[in-house]
Formats: C-alpha cells, sequence, structure tokens
C-alpha cells in the first residue's frame, strides 16, 4: 500500500530532475529571505545562480543546531510570522531551545508525509489510531496527529503517560494501532501483562516508534508482546518533525521522502560525503518548506544508507535506524538531552560542586536518569532537612530544564572518579 | 516529457533566464506564474526555438532540443500558442487552419489535415461559423480559439500558451480556460505562462512561479494558491490589510 504511489516510486531519474528544480528555487528563497543565509553565502563567494547539478550541494555550508539557537527564536524563518500557522520548538544544549516554524502550506506537506510513512508501516483509514507522544512544543503528537488524520484514521489524541488509562482506552475504544516511543511501547506490554490482561481483549494490529533509539532485539519483544507489527519512523523538529523517513512493513530500514529532502551522509570528522552504504552522519536539506527551510543540517545522527532496492516497490532510498549520535545528546523516554544542561542548572544552584555524573538506566522499559553531584561538606555536618531540602531545589530546577523527572544523590566531595582529560560525565547503562 | 535543467537564455547580452530546472510530465498543465518581464514569455519563446539558448539542457521526449529549429520543435510534437494570438489577420480561418497544419503537409499526411480541421471545429463550432471569414475580422476570444486550433493542427504532444487570457473579457477567459481544461482532459499536455495566475492555477496541476529569471517555487497548483507570497504577489490579495482587522 502506498499513500502517493507516484512520488513514492518515481523514477530515480525523474526525482533528481525534481529535486534540483525545488532545490534551486529552495536556494534562491533561502538567499533573498533569510539574512543568516544570504551572509553565510556571500562569506563563502556562493552565487544561487551558479548551483547546477545536485552534486553542487557539496559547496553549500552545513547548519548546525548552534547556528539554530544563534537565531532564537526566529532568526532563521523565510516568512514573515504573520504566515506562520505553527510554532514548535526542541531542547537545545544551554538551555535555549530551537524554534521552528510551519506555514499552512507547510502542515499540510508534513501532515501528508507522516500519512505517507503511516501507510508505509501499515495503517490505513479503517484504523483507530492512539496517539501516545506528548502533545507539546515536541513535533511528535501534533505531527503524527495531523499525519492520522490527512490518511483518515480515528485519531486518539491521548498524549503521553498514564499507562492504566492509555490501556483502558486501548481496550475499550479498541485500538488498532499504537504511536510512541519503542520504549514507551514496551512499558505499555509489561503493564499490560501485569495487570494480567488477555492480550486477545485488545485489536492493536500496528506500531509505529520514533523518538528515540531502539534494537531489533526490542522490535522483537515488542512485536512477540504486543502481537503488532512494529515499525521504525524518523524525524526531527528541526527539519520537519516526524515524516522524514519511515519503514514499510518489509521493516528493513526506513525510506526517505526525497522528494522534499536531500538526504547526505558524511564523514563527521573530514565532512566529506562516505562511500555508498557506509555509516555516517546523516545530513539534510530541506526541499519543500516554507516557513523553515534549513540547507544541510547535521542532524548528528549516524547512520548508512541501503542501496539495495526494497521488495516493496517503493523507489525511495533507504536508511538504517539511526546506530547513535555524534555529539553527547541522550534521548531519555523520547525526549532530548543535553549534558550541559544539567551542567549549567547544577552550576546555578549554591552548595554544589562542579563534580557530576549522570547515570542512565532502564528499569524494565523506561529510562531513568540520576544526577550523582558533589557537594560542599559543610552541608554533609548540617542537618538532614537542609539536604533533602538541597536535593528537591536541585529536582525541580532540572524537571523544569529537561522537562523530564530525574533523580538526585548528593555525594561527597572528590567521590566522583577524576580522569584525565575529559571527564566522563555521563555513564549510559542503557542495554538497547 | 519536457525537461529542462539550467537554461539560460535572453537577448543579446542582456540575460533574462539565470538558471531554469523545470520539467512538464505526459498529462499535466504546469503554470508558470509571475510578474511581468520575470521571464515567462522568454521561457517559452527559447523552447519554441525562436530565441537561442545561451546554456543549459532541453530535452523532449529524451530528444536534445538545444540547437533545433523552431520548425523541427514543432513537428517533433511541440506547439506554441503565441502571445496576443498572432493570427494571420487577412486570411480566413481555414487558411490559418491549414497554415498550423504545415508539418502534417510535409508528412504527406494530407488526409489527416481535413479530419483535424474537423475536429477542431469540433472542439470551436464559432470558428466553423467563420470558416471563410477573415481572421482580423474575428473577436479577440474567437482569435484565441483559432491560435490554439492553429496550434492544435500540428498534431502537438505539448501544447504551449503564452498568455491565453491577455486582453480578452473575463467571460470570454473563463471559456478559454476551460478549453484549456478540455484539452488536458483529452489526453493533451500543456504548459501555460500566465499572468492571471488564479485562473490558471485553478485548471494547472504543478506551478512554478518565476521571478526575475530565477524559479522560486515548485509546487502542486492547490498549494500555490494557498501560498501567501503568491497572494499578495500574483492573487491581488492583501494580506497586510487583512491581517490588521
Amino acid at each position: 500500500m502506498y499513500w502517493e504511489p507516484e512520488r513514492e516510486c518515481m523514477d530515480r531519474e525523474e526525482l533528481r530532475q525534481l529535486q534540483l528544480e525545488q532545490l534551486q528555487a529552495t536556494l534562491s528563497r533561502v538567499y533573498l529571505n533569510v539574512p543568516f543565509y544570504r551572509r553565510k553565502f556571500d562569506e563563502l563567494g556562493i552565487d544561487p545562480d551558479e548551483f547546477r547539478s545536485l552534486d553542487d550541494i557539496r559547496r553549500l555550508p552545513f547548519t548546525t543546531k548552534n547556528d539554530l539557537r544563534d537565531n532564537y527564536p526566529y532568526g532563521l524563518f523565510a516568512v514573515p510570522l504573520r504566515e506562520v500557522v505553527r510554532i514548535h520548538a526542541s531542547s537545545g544544549t544551554t538551555g535555549m531551545s530551537t524554534v521552528v516554524g510551519y506555514t499552512k502550506n507547510d502542515i499540510k506537506t508534513w501532515s501528508n508525509l507522516v500519512a505517507r510513512v503511516l501507510t508505509a508501516g501499515g495503517v490505513t483509514k479503517d484504523d483507530v489510531i492512539q496517539i501516545a507522544f506528548g502533545y507539546s512544543l515536541f513535533t511528535g503528537g501534533f505531527g503524527l496527529h495531523y499525519g492520522a488524520e490527512r490518511l483518515g484514521a480515528s485519531v486518539i489524541p491521548i498524549s503521553s503517560g498514564n499507562t492504566a488509562r492509555q490501556i483502558k482506552i486501548m481496550q475499550d475504544f479498541k485500538t488498532t494501532a499504537l504511536v510512541c516511543t519503542p520504549s514507551y511501547a514496551l512499558l505499555i506490554a509489561d503493564t499490560i501483562q501485569e495487570m494480567g490482561i488477555n492480550m486477545n481483549s485488545l485489536s492493536l494490529r500496528y506500531g509505529l516508534f520514533g523518538a528515540e533509539p531502539w534494537s531489533e532485539k526490542m522490535r522483537k519483544e515488542i512485536q512477540d508482546k504486543l502481537r503488532i507489527i512494529a515499525t521504525d519512523n524518523y524525524g526531527l523538529s528541526e527539519v520537519m518533525g516526524p515524516g522524514v523517513a519511515g519503514e514499510c512493513t518489509e521493516r528493513n530500514g526506513l525510506h526517505m521522502n526525497e522528494d522534499h529532502f536531500i538526504f547526505e551522509i558524511i564523514n563527521p570528522e573530514t565532512l566529506e560525503p562516505v562511500a555508498p552504504g557506509e555509516v555516517g552522519e546523516l545530513v539534510i536539506t530541506t526541499l519543500t518548506k516554507e516557513a523553515f527551510p534549513v540547507i544541510r543540517f547535521r542532524t548528528r545522527d549516524l547512520t548508512r544508507f541501503i542501496p539495495e532496492p526494497c521488495p516493496c516497490g517503493r523507489k525511495t532510498m533507504r536508511m538504517q535506524r539511526v546506530m547513535g549520535r555524534t555529539d553527547d545528546m541522550l534521548i531519555i523516554r523520547g525526549v532530548n538531552v543535553f549534558p550541559t544542561q544539567i551542567e549549567n542548572v547544577l552550576m546555578s544552584i549554591e552548595g554544589t560542586e562542579p563534580h557530576y555524573q549522570i547515570v542512565v538506566d532502564r528499569k524494565g522499559a523506561l529510562d531513568e536518569v540520576t544526577v550523582m553531584v558533589e557537594v560542599s561538606e559543610s552541608i554533609f555536618f548540617d542537618e538532614m532537612k537542609k539536604q533533602a531540602q538541597l536535593v528537591d531545589a536541585i529536582k525541580k530546577r532540572l524537571a523544569s530544564e529537561l522537562s523530564i523527572s530525574v533523580n538526585v544523590k548528593l555525594v561527597e566531595k572528590k567521590t566522583i572518579e577524576r580522569t584525565e582529560g575529559k571527564a566522563k560525565r555521563v555513564i549510559d547503562n542503557r542495554k538497547i | 516529457m519536457l525537461r529542462i535543467r539550467n537554461l539560460e537564455s535572453g537577448y543579446g547580452s542582456l540575460k533574462v533566464l539565470r538558471h531554469i530546472s523545470i520539467h512538464v510530465s505526459a498529462g499535466e498543465i504546469v503554470a508558470i506564474i509571475g510578474a511581468n518581464g520575470a521571464g515567462k514569455t522568454t521561457l517559452l519563446k527559447t523552447i519554441a526555438g525562436l530565441i537561442r539558448p545561451l546554456s543549459g539542457e532541453m530535452l523532449f521526449e529524451k530528444n536534445d532540443m538545444m540547437r533545433l529549429s523552431p520548425e523541427n520543435i514543432v513537428s517533433s510534437g511541440c506547439s506554441l500558442v503565441p502571445e496576443g494570438r498572432q493570427v494571420f489577420a487577412p486570411m480566413t480561418v481555414k487558411e490559418n487552419l491549414l497554415l498550423g497544419a504545415c508539418v502534417q503537409f510535409k508528412r504527406n499526411r494530407k488526409d489527416e489535415i481535413a479530419e483535424d480541421i474537423e475536429k477542431v471545429f469540433g472542439m470551436f463550432p464559432r470558428l466553423k461559423e467563420r470558416e471563410a471569414q477573415l481572421a482580423g475580422t474575428l473577436s479577440g476570444g474567437e482569435q484565441q480559439m483559432l491560435a490554439i486550433g492553429r496550434a492544435l493542427m500540428a498534431r502537438p504532444k505539448l501544447i504551449m500558451m503564452d498568455e491565453p487570457s491577455m486582453g480578452l473579457a473575463p467571460l470570454i477567459v473563463k471559456d478559454i480556460f476551460a478549453i484549456i481544461k478540455k484539452l488536458r482532459d483529452e489526453g493533451n499536455t500543456v504548459l501555460l505562462v500566465e499572468q492571471n495566475a488564479k485562473a490558471a492555477l485553478a485548471i494547472a496541476d504543478r506551478g512554478y512561479v518565476i521571478e526575475t529569471g530565477r524559479i522560486v517555487l515548485e509546487e502542486t497548483a492547490e498549494e500555490l494558491l494557498s501560498n501567501r507570497d503568491v497572494q499578495r504577489a500574483y492573487l491581488g490579495r492583501d494580506v497586510d490589510a487583512e491581517t490588521k482587522i
């Protein structure tokens, strides 16, 4: 089943023509409308008029999350704000989030691409789809919601959390497709077992999971426990949100929506393209975004192209599920967390030392974060109450900064292992 | 069907088209919209071979047309309905149509010519009624029909139209666009250049926006119609005034 067969199964040569046309138009527009890109192009002596082939994309400068942050909030928008109908944001490294906007057309395109990914994952308009992603500044909830409506499915916008209620609704509303993070799907599966619910009382058939890395082992576990076909999908708010790429039911790599984005995989050290099939950092250029086009955005996600054709008949290139990051960003329960965010909070609280460690575990299906922080000796001699107050204060600040709850543990000075050179700030014990 | 990459063209030393890349697939109406002087007519004239391109690639059904003469472009299946109709005023309607059939004539398909004239008359009964009338005495709308009919006589695979609504009364414009849509529905492919963006996008499948010789947007016609930049610049909608209320 295809959503847009004329695009998904498009002849490669025709696709390249379309990409070239759209890229030239995009470059003309960003040069005209976004001072950041005009400055950058001028500095590098790039004339958008001289852009003649898709290979010329390699001459264009990269855009990074830092560029987005430096232009906070609206600096990279290519249209006036009055034409923007939606604003989303994602976490940034220093507490400043990165803000993205959508025009009416962008929302239409986005919905369409999500409908495409849903269709590839087996969902049709006859499905009842439960969206257990957060409905917030995060693109996951609204992105999937609009796409599922575009598809014509019956959408349950339950948002994230309250697992018992999720399961009750799943039973009562006869949910056939579940959308959430893979770890939350596992938690739901485990909770169903704990509650002693007969799996036969559920109508689930498909699961579309994303927003965090997962493994084949996890897929197998989710599929066995929930008795569904589980597919992976990929997106990031800086580029659009969900709908950038998604697996078909072959479940062997994610089809990339190449008629709306140009995908490159580069060596993060040399910044040169890797050989086809080799692992590198994914770089994405938008071709049809109106409000927030990005040129060569470095996703920091590691993956590789799968050049072989897919038996499903789609001609779009596939990428392997994301294999890791080139920076220190952690994905905790679907939320992006940078260690520097935690550091900034700790630095701003009196009584803490600049030594800390972040320990990430997976308890059952859920990620758990413990921040160990050294405190001045005086506090340890003080009464317990003061210690508890400090822990509470740090917890609250971290929760508001990261939008997830974390555990905080105070430790005595010099108990956190000192290393020569770069401190080991993060211990990730998760086995995904 | 038609694929153009990095086309540069202009008049003498004046470069009008910077680097145009567009394509037209079989069975679609593609609209090119843009302001006066943006390069729309130059683009069509270049495709039709009336202006020599400076550089780039033009493939029509996989054949290179960069160096083809206008008559060879017509016989390869690409006809132009020129801006301002340009019918031969002192000749009759039928003679004008016969002139459009010179390709068929050269191919020695004289038997088909009569058949084609009947087809054109079937499509435009008004022309049939005025078969022997001098083209110069026709109304603007009738002349436009004649220009389209003349282009059809070459049995084109791609029909290019330059400002078909120009100088016509709104009611006639409606008729002309209905005809273009009908042409597409009958399996023809149309590349349409128009200042009347609203009417063009209403019947088109896809569109390009051209500004100072560059393509700045490629989208479905529906998306272009809801693009606020397009609305402001080409659809005469005062978006700024609306938001103030």
